[in-house]
Formats: C-alpha cells, structure tokens, sequence
C-alpha cells in the first residue's frame, strides 16, 4: 500500500521529493539560488548519488552522461548557470537520452539574488527541447514526475524552468513512496552518441521530427489546461502569474501552459475563438505573446515595462487596464558585510592602495558598496581573473588587483590564471579563501575537502594548482594580521609579476551553517 | 482580491531575527489545522542584515502565495525603522501588531533569540488555530531550546489575548 502524507514544502523541496519518487537515481548541480535547495534537500536521499560539481558545464555534462548510461538524472542549477554549461546543452537536444534526464533551471525575475534576470524559457527553443513550467509548489512535485516521462517516451532532454516565487515559496505538498526504475542498458551508438558532421547531421533531422510529435504531445496534454468560464475575458499564462491572476479574476477563463514549447497552436487558437478578449500575462519576456502574435492571433500582451522585474499580484489588473507598470517604490535596507567578516578586512587594506579591483561574484562583491568603495567591475563568475588581464591592457596609469572567491575561483578561476600566465599578464590576483561558498549558504567546494554530503574527499590545494598554471608567487596570508597583509600587497604590487596571493580565513557564519541540515527545513540560501 | 475566506499575513524586519522561521511555524500551524497554506517570503541577501519580508495566506484554497498591497489582515513587524516600509499592505480595519513589539522586546530582554516565538504567541491570540498546532509546529520547526521557545510563545499569547 502507498502511503500519503501531506507536509509544507517549498518548491525546490517538492521538486526534489518528486524526482526522488520518480526513481531520480543521480543529480549534480553547482549552488546558486534560487536553486540550491533542491541538491541539499536530494542530499539526505540514500537511493540518489547526488553532488556539488566544480561548475555547471561540469554538473551538466555528468549527470547527462549519467542518463545516457541508463540512470534517471537531473542537472540543476540557477538561471545564468546554464549559459555556463550551453555547450553540452545545445548538442545534448541532438544526442537525446537514454534514461530520462531533466535540466532544472531556477531563474530569478527580480534580481533577489542575481547578476541579470534573463528568462531561460528562450533557451527552449534555441535548444529545441520540451519546456515545463509549474506555478506552485504542489504542481511541482508532480510534473517533475512527468518531466522524467517525457524525457524517456521522446528521447529528449527536458527544461524544467523554476522561479525564485515557485523554489521559495511553500505549500501543503502530498507525497508519496519512491518508485524504483530498472537501470537501462547502454549499447554503444557511434550514430546517436558520437557527434562528427556526418551523424549529427543525421541527428538533427531526428530532432525536427521530434519536435513534430512533441508539438503534438503539447496540443493534447491535459497539461495544457483550458478552463472556459467567462467568455468575455481570458488568459493565456504560465508559471506563478496565473496564480495571481486567478486571485483578482476567478471567474475568467483561462488557458494554463505547462508546456510552453513547444508551442501549442491548435489550442491556442481554439481558445482565441472562444473567448473574446485574450490577454497573455507572463513574467520577464514576451515568450508567450511572440508565439500568439507569430500565429497572427489578435491577443492583449503587457506594456514593456513588464518586461523587467518580477510579476505581482498588483500588476495584473494594471496589465488589464492596458497600463504601463507601477510599483509602491520601497526603499529596503542594503545587505552588508558581517560583522567580523575576512572580506571586511581585505576592503580596509585595499582601500589604502590606489588601484582598479576587478572583482567577481560572490559575498565580497559588497566591497563595492559605502563604505569600502573597493570593487569597480563585477560581471560573471572567473572574471576578476580575467578582468584583470583585460583591463590591465587598457589601463595605463593605476594598477588592476583581481580579487576572486575560493569557491568561485575553482569554478571558474583556473583557466583565467593559466591564460593569464600563458600570455605573460603580470598583476596581483586575491583570493579570499573563506573555505566555502558563503554567498548562496556555505556549501563545500574542491578545496575545503567535503562532499556534499559532508564526507572526506581529496582536498583542492589552491597553492599547488596556482603554482601549477603558472603564478610567479603564491602567498598565504591571515588577513587578521592586518600590517604582514598589507606589507606583502605592497610588495607583490611593486613587483613586476604575476602574483597570487589566498588571503585565508573562515567565514565566520560557516560554524553556524555547517551543522547537520535538518532536512525538514533546510536553510534557504541566501544569496546567488 | 475578492477570497475573504483567505487570510494574509505579511511578517518583516530584517536578516537574522527569524523571521523566515517564525513564517515557517506559523504555516505549519495552519496546515496541521487543516487549512491550505502558501507562505513566501523576499529575503535576498537578508543573512547579510537586509530587510526581509514574509507571507502567510491560508484558508480553504488559496492561489497566490503573494498578497495583494492593501489586502494583509494582520501584520506583524519585527524592527521599529522597518515598519514604515509596508503599512500600506494592511487593509483598512487590519490588524497591526506593532504595538507588542515594545511588550515582547521587554519580555525577551537580552535573549533576543525568542523575539519572533514571542510575537508568535501574541499572532496566536488573533487565529483560529488551536495552541496544540503551535506547539506541534514549533517543535517540528525549532530543534533547540525547545522549552524556552514554547514559554516564550505562552507568554506572547497571554499578551495578545489582553487585546
Ligand atoms: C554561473 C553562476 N553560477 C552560480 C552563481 C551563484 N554564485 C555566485 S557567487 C558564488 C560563489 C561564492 O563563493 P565564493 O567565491 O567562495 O565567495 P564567498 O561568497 O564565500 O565570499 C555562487 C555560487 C552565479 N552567480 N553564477
């Protein structure tokens, strides 16, 4: 007999509870929010191989190739991740699956947490995959499931989009027993698994055929929901808006995608002739209403400056009095560095320098802020590597210090420092080894020798590898010892070198944070 | 919105006084008791001292886990400069607990740790949700100091219920 049970989970947990009673049988995935919930909620599963990869190219590439060996997997990670990982992405849609394999992308309209807020649904139809999208929590749990179905019955990858109001917000959420999946055999295809011109061009007529019969599949799903209520007014929508919408307009009718690529048409249009006014409401891009407009229908989008920002109840009958956006302006009180934070320090010190930081993402992107003013460029993670080099081209009169994260630098920091070497950039690179990845709520990394389920591997020596790419001095210093840190900055910047310096001290929440999750409640992350 | 069956609650102040927690035990509470819940909350980069806000809508069914501006029952508000920032979400004859923030800051005194069970407990006094579910829903939710949570909650809803 299966049980039931009714528990108050966030998205991220459902969607992670439903992959696991989908059978999900591996996950990989680097942390980023809205996203990272989802892998430690999979970490406490025993049935699941579930980790923290070094980046999302990585993560990717893994569990993908964890499917095409016959287990059901999953690719997570936050919305700017996937252009990280776009390159196993886009040819994965050629190569197709063998067990069932989902892509989970958690964007963030708003910018709670984010570098930019671009809307990953595009990505569905650069790549050509199956798109799903839920709008609650308890819808989550359950099209995660079909996610795995879909995948398995088209031979397909599939996009499962997420939204920061969808991972962060919480619901009574039913669940259920795991069903087990048998294990699928792989048999060598050169044809289907090795991509030299000849098969792929051959793949990528198998991939136009497919997405005939997934088109198909998305005019008929019931997951395609028409409601026709009132005749006069509906609303073709997906995600969390038609949650807003049905709260202002209960007795219109509605169109509700789940699968929004590919496109349903026939639906479409059925429902434009049913209804008399059609508005399409949707959050960021106009995905929807390209669709409609590409089919000719006459339907009522959003003024642009819908385009930008997450959507909220308010808006909706704004949109529907044709309206351009109005938000109560709201003034909320900035994020700060800890008190007692190393990166404090590391602003304080550089502060005293005349010099360009080209920084990268993560906590000590607040050095930009009053009162350090310390960060002057900050634009995807590995570039206060790379930004150093370019910049130092440029600039002629002041000197560039890169300063990076240790969790971002094995990101992505690596193959900056050896191009750095390899084209002979001197500069003074920092990076501050807090010994974790605090920003999105401590999780481990190669170089703090944890797994992410806490147990003992082999430890990344960020010495040895910057020794390795070819840094002429690597020094370890405790920013604590404010003068020594101070002295050897000066000295490396007078030097004409390429220089490394790990500035080490643990970040001070990561005491708190590292205790045992209780996997009931996870701590949301806090940050990207 | 026109759901009067619903009722919203929006909890703020700012990073690190448990407010997301408090939310959690108070949905909690709701669905032992049978209701629908969706609690939400805006916490960016809160850890980091910001301000963070909270929603907690239950009833029969609810859709949006968002409230509208001008439609909150009752709002609870954790820190004296934030309060200004959303009043304007109180409907007209909501009601404002700020005025036991004084009352639980002088409860707690030094053990500011229990502010958000304190203001709990006075929240209690204006639910239709029977102790037991608080209890249950504080244990499950907090896993320390389990004694000093639920005398701190008992207070706070001694407090409330003088009206
Ligand atoms: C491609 C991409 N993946 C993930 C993130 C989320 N993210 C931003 S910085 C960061 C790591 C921060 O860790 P670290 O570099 O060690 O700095 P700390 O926050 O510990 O100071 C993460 C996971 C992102 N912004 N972009």
């Amino acid at each position: 007999m299966a049980t039931k049970k009714t528990v108050l989970f966030s998205g991220n947990e459902a969607l992670a509870y439903g992959a696991y009673e989908a059978g999900l049988e591996f996950s990989a995935a680097y942390p980023g929010t809205p996203s990272t919930e989802i892998t430690q909620f999979l970490s406490q599963f025993k049935e699941i191989d579930s980790q923290w990869s070094v980046n999302e190219k990585v993560a990717f590439e893994i569990a993908y190739a964890a499917s095409i060996g016959g287990k059901r997997s999953m690719y997570i990670g936050k919305h700017v991740g996937l252009n990280v990982a776009m390159d196993p992405f886009m040819t994965s849609a050629y190569t197709g699956v063998n067990a069932g394999f989902v892509i989970v992308t958690c964007d963030d309209p708003g910018m709670h947490s984010s570098q930019n807020e671009q809307d990953n649904r595009l990505f569905a139809r650069v790549g050509k995959m199956p798109l799903l999208e839920p709008s609650s929590p308890s819808e989550t749990k359950e099209l995660i499931k079909k996610a795995f179905e879909i995948s398995e019955k088209f031979d397909t990858p599939v996009i499962f989009r997420m939204t920061t109001r969808i991972c962060h917000s919480k619901e009574n959420v039913t669940i259920q027993e795991r069903k087990d999946v048998p294990i699928k055999n792989f048999t060598p295809n050169p044809q289907k698994y090795v991509m030299i011109p000849r098969y792929a061009m051959m793949r990528h007529i198998e991939l136009e055929n497919r997405l005939l019969k997934l088109k198909k599949f998305a005019e008929n799903s019931p997951l395609n929901k028409m409601e026709v209520k009132d005749k006069k007014l509906g609303f073709i929508t997906s995600g969390v808006t038609y949650l807003y919408a049905k709260e202002y307009y209960p007795n219109a009718s509605y169109l509700k995608l789940s699968i929004s690529y590919p496109f349903p048409e026939k639906k479409v249009r059925d429902f434009c002739k049913k209804v008399k006014k059609v508005f399409v409401l949707e959050e960021l891009e106009p995905f929807i209403q390209n669709n409609c407009e590409r089919l000719g229908l006459k339907v009522y989008g959003r003024d642009a400056s819908f385009h930008i920002g997450e959507m909220k109840p308010d808006h909706i009958p704004q949109i529907v009095a044709g309206k351009t956006k109005k938000d109560k302006p709201l003034v909320n009180r900035p994020p700060e560095l800890c008190k007692g934070c190393p990166h404090r320090i590391v602003f304080n010190t550089l502060k005293k320098f005349d010099v360009i930081v080209a920084g990268d993402i993560g906590c000590y992107t607040l050095g930009t802020l009053p009162p350090f003013n310390g960060l002057h460029t900050c634009l995807c993670m590995g570039a206060g590597v790379t930004f150093q080099e370019g910049l130092s081209k440029s600039i002629q009169n002041k000197k560039v210090v890169g300063v990076i994260g240790d969790s971002t630098f094995v990101h992505s920091g690596i193959t900056g420092l050896i191009n750095a070497a390899y084209n002979k950039t001197k500069g003074v690179i920092l990076i501050l080894d807090n010994a974790t990845t605090a920003m999105t709520g401590g999780q481990p990394h190669p170089a703090t020798g944890k797994t992410l389920k806490q147990e003992e591997t082999k430890q990344l020596s960020l010495e040895k590898i910057c020794e390795v790419c070819g840094a002429d001095s690597i020094d370890v210093i405790d920013p604590a010892q404010v003068n020594d840190f101070e002295e050897i900055l000066r000295k490396r910047l007078d030097e004409n070198n390429l220089s490394v310096i790990i500035v080490r001290k643990p970040c001070i929440l990561m005491k708190q944070k590292m205790h045992p999750k209780t996997f009931t409640n996870p701590t949301p992350g806090v940050g990207r | 919105m026109k759901d009067d069956n619903v009722t919203s609650i929006v909890l703020y102040g700012i990073g690190g006084q448990g407010n997301v927690k408090a939310s959690e035990v108070c949905g909690l509470a709701a669905l032992l008791s049978g209701y629908h819940v969706k609690k939400t909350e805006v916490h960016g980069m809160s850890q980091r001292g910001g301000s963070v806000e909270s929603y907690i809508r239950f009833g029969k069914k609810v859709f949006s886990p968002l409230p509208a501006d001008g439609t909150v029952d009752i709002l609870i508000c954790l820190h004296e400069e934030e309060y200004p920032r959303l009043i304007h979400q109180l409907k007209k004859d909501g009601i404002d607990l700020f005025p036991y923030l004084a009352k639980a800051k002088e409860a707690v005194g030094e053990q500011k740790l229990f502010l958000n069970t304190f203001m709990l407990g006075v929240l209690s006094a204006f639910l239709p949700i029977k102790t037991e579910h608080w209890l249950n829903a504080l244990n499950q939710t907090f896993k320390y100091a389990q004694e000093e949570n639920k005398n701190f909650f008992l207070k706070g809803k001694h407090s409330g219920e003088q009206k």
